[in-house]
């Protein structure tokens, strides 16, 4: 089934989904004629689109709410924050064209904030899919859950096949190693698979784990990783700042922990505004530059 | 609308009005846009809202939306005033064994939803409205914003959108007390007419005295709920209404006065003596 098919089905089945978008159908493109009335468009109007979302939510609804990554997570960030954050009402946010997906839209449209944003609201979860296929595999529980819910859409092609067992705050771990550990979440997966052929075929061992719902976070797989790794990488198409790399030292020095951890993310600037590989490239974020960062390091 | 009803509710919100005094000290309160409302709340909760205490969970009771939550004490005073909640209760106001404190919140009897920070319930309200409404419901959505709140964007947002889905259940509801928190709104940002703002954004328009109950209910019993257009009831109202001392002053806002000033106000609101007011004014916060 395809996203559009699983909310077709959710709605189908359940009166409390609603599918909302303020004007960006990119990923429901298909529903409107499919689902009637449960399809909502406010227009370009970010804010209104959460604050009612919050409305139906307390109507006991769930909306699935879709638009921009920026502009739905910076523009209405108040909204998420104090109507559906305060108010712990399962509205399902749905970013798309987030991180590196934006490709050539240039800074305005850069969402390299957006999990730290989000996960920093209390009760307000984050979800980053790998890819379609990982999307797909959670997505029915993650739109259930009864907890608001901020999503990286991601329909990119599938680099390896995933583990089709889903749970909150469980992290999917691809392969096992000891030299090096990858956290990654997101569609740098695809990327993160790369640096490992490579580390693999100079006889590294490597531990890639597929984090999955960013909050809450796997603390178990993480400090099992920093206990038996000789380092950590993290890897995410963020700003430095308040992801992943700051999840994880929260993390340690919760636990008074510590360990060599490198971080491939956006260190205090926007990206270069390109397309796909050149990006990558451009950026040091390609499997082959993680890679020889990783053997800098180890 | 009857002499003893009329009588009936001005007896409760000069009730309520004793009740936003007595919430004035100790940590105060918002009292202007507490007092300019208070007849506008009294009137809504008694005459226009179907809802009572038992139907509080009904899904087909109407909804009421305090957008500008810094007057909550009316509303406070109100639901005591009705029995929603014990009137000792509001004793508790800014006590950490309870939840009164300066905005709305769910944790007492009859709040649909908080507030605090402007410009949001009227989209909350209207995705109220679109559920009754999706779910073939005949019940209404009322929210109150403050006129100095129509200066957010997100109320022309809300209604674009309102009047685009064509919300007929929804009443918005503006108290014109004529103040932003320390200004005359016509000296900084100039909102009339409203009605012709609101019109062009494609809702009905209607204009009353919001201290003239008799009026309240001629202009709310007028309102179309089912003509496809949103609503809205200009409500225009004086600052502090009630205490003449205080009356249409920018810099009675917000307030915390002392315990003697809050005897000599429950003095000058039942027609004695002036109060002699000592505490500094509080412009800003």
């Amino acid at each position: 089934m395809t996203y559009e098919e699983i909310l077709k089905k959710l709605v189908d089945e359940d009166e409390r989904f609603i599918v909302m978008t303020a004007e960006n159908r990119a990923a429901i493109r298909n529903l409107p004629n499919q689902i009637g009335d449960r399809f909502i468009d406010t227009g370009i109007t970010e804010q209104t689109l959460v604050g009612s979302a919050a409305g139906l939510a307390l109507r006991g609804r769930i909306p699935v709410i879709h638009a921009l990554a920026t502009f739905l997570t910076m523009r209405a960030f108040e909204f998420i924050r104090t109507d559906v954050g305060i108010g712990n009402l399962p509205v399902k946010i749905v970013g798309g064209f987030s991180g590196f997906m934006s490709d050539g839209n240039g800074a305005t449209h850069q969402s390299l904030e957006d999990v730290s944003l989000m996960r920093g609201i209390p009760n307000v979860n984050v979800w980053c899919p790998a890819d379609e296929e990982d999307m797909l595999i959670g997505l029915e529980t993650v739109l259930k859950s009864e907890s608001p819910f901020y999503i990286r859409y991601n329909n990119t092609k599938p680099s390896v096949s995933h583990n089709k067992n889903f749970e909150i705050g469980k992290a999917e771990v691809i392969s096992e190693g000891n030299d090096v550990a990858i956290l990654v979440y997101g569609f740098l997966l695809g990327e993160a698979v790369k640096a490992k052929e490579i580390l693999e075929a100079q006889g590294k061992s490597v531990r890639l784990i597929n984090l999955r719902t960013v909050k809450p976070i796997d603390e178990e797989v993480i400090l099992k990783a920093a206990k038996e790794c000789k380092m950590i990488l993290t890897l995410e198409d963020h700003f430095l700042t308040g992801g992943l790399y700051s999840i994880i030292a929260e993390i340690f020095l919760r636990n008074q922990i510590t360990a060599k951890v490198v971080p491939v993310a956006m260190d205090n600037k926007w990206f270069k505004p390109v397309i796909g590989q050149d990006l990558l490239e451009y950026e040091g974020f390609t499997g082959k530059q993680i890679a020889e960062k990783i053997l800098k390091n180890l | 609308m009857d002499i003893n009803k009329l009588n009936e509710l001005k007896q409760r919100a000069f009730n309520v009005r004793e009740h936003i005094i007595r919430m004035s000290t100790d940590g105060g309160c918002f009292i202007g846009a507490s007092l300019s409302c208070a007849d506008l709340i009294v009137y809504l909760y008694d005459s226009y809202l179907n809802v009572t205490k038992d139907t509080l969970k009904d899904p087909n009771r109407d909804y009421f939306f305090l957008s500008k939550g810094h007057d909550v004490p009316a509303l406070y005073g109100t639901f005591a005033e009705i029995g929603w909640i014990e009137k000792d209760r509001l004793k508790n106001h800014l006590k950490p064994n309870d939840f009164i404190y300066w905005h709305p919140n769910r944790n007492i009897p009859g709040i649909e939803f908080h507030s605090g920070s402007l410009g949001h319930l009227l989209s909350v309200a209207i995705g109220v409205a679109l559920d009754c409404k999706m779910r073939k419901q005949t019940n209404k959505v009322v929210v109150v914003l403050g006129d100095g709140e129509l200066n957010e964007g997100t109320i022309w947002e809300g209604a674009l959108v309102a009047a685009a889905k064509k919300l007929d259940n929804l009443v918005a509801v503006v108290d014109r007390n004529q103040f932003q928190a320390n200004i005359r709104t016509e000296e900084l940002i100039p909102l009339e007419s409203i009605e012709k703002k609101f019109e062009a954004f494609g809702w009905t328009a209607h204009r009353v005295g919001g201290h003239d109950f008799e009026a309240m209910d001629n202009t709310f019993r007028s309102v179309k709920l089912d003509e496809g257009k949103p609503n809205v009831v200009i409500a225009d109202t004086v600052r502090g209404k009630g205490l003449p001392s205080i009356e249409a002053r920018a810099d009675r806002w917000f307030v915390n006065f002392k315990h003697d000033e809050i005897d000599m106000l429950l003095k000058e609101l039942h027609g004695e003596e002036a109060a002699k007011l000592t505490s500094e004014t509080i412009v800003a916060r």
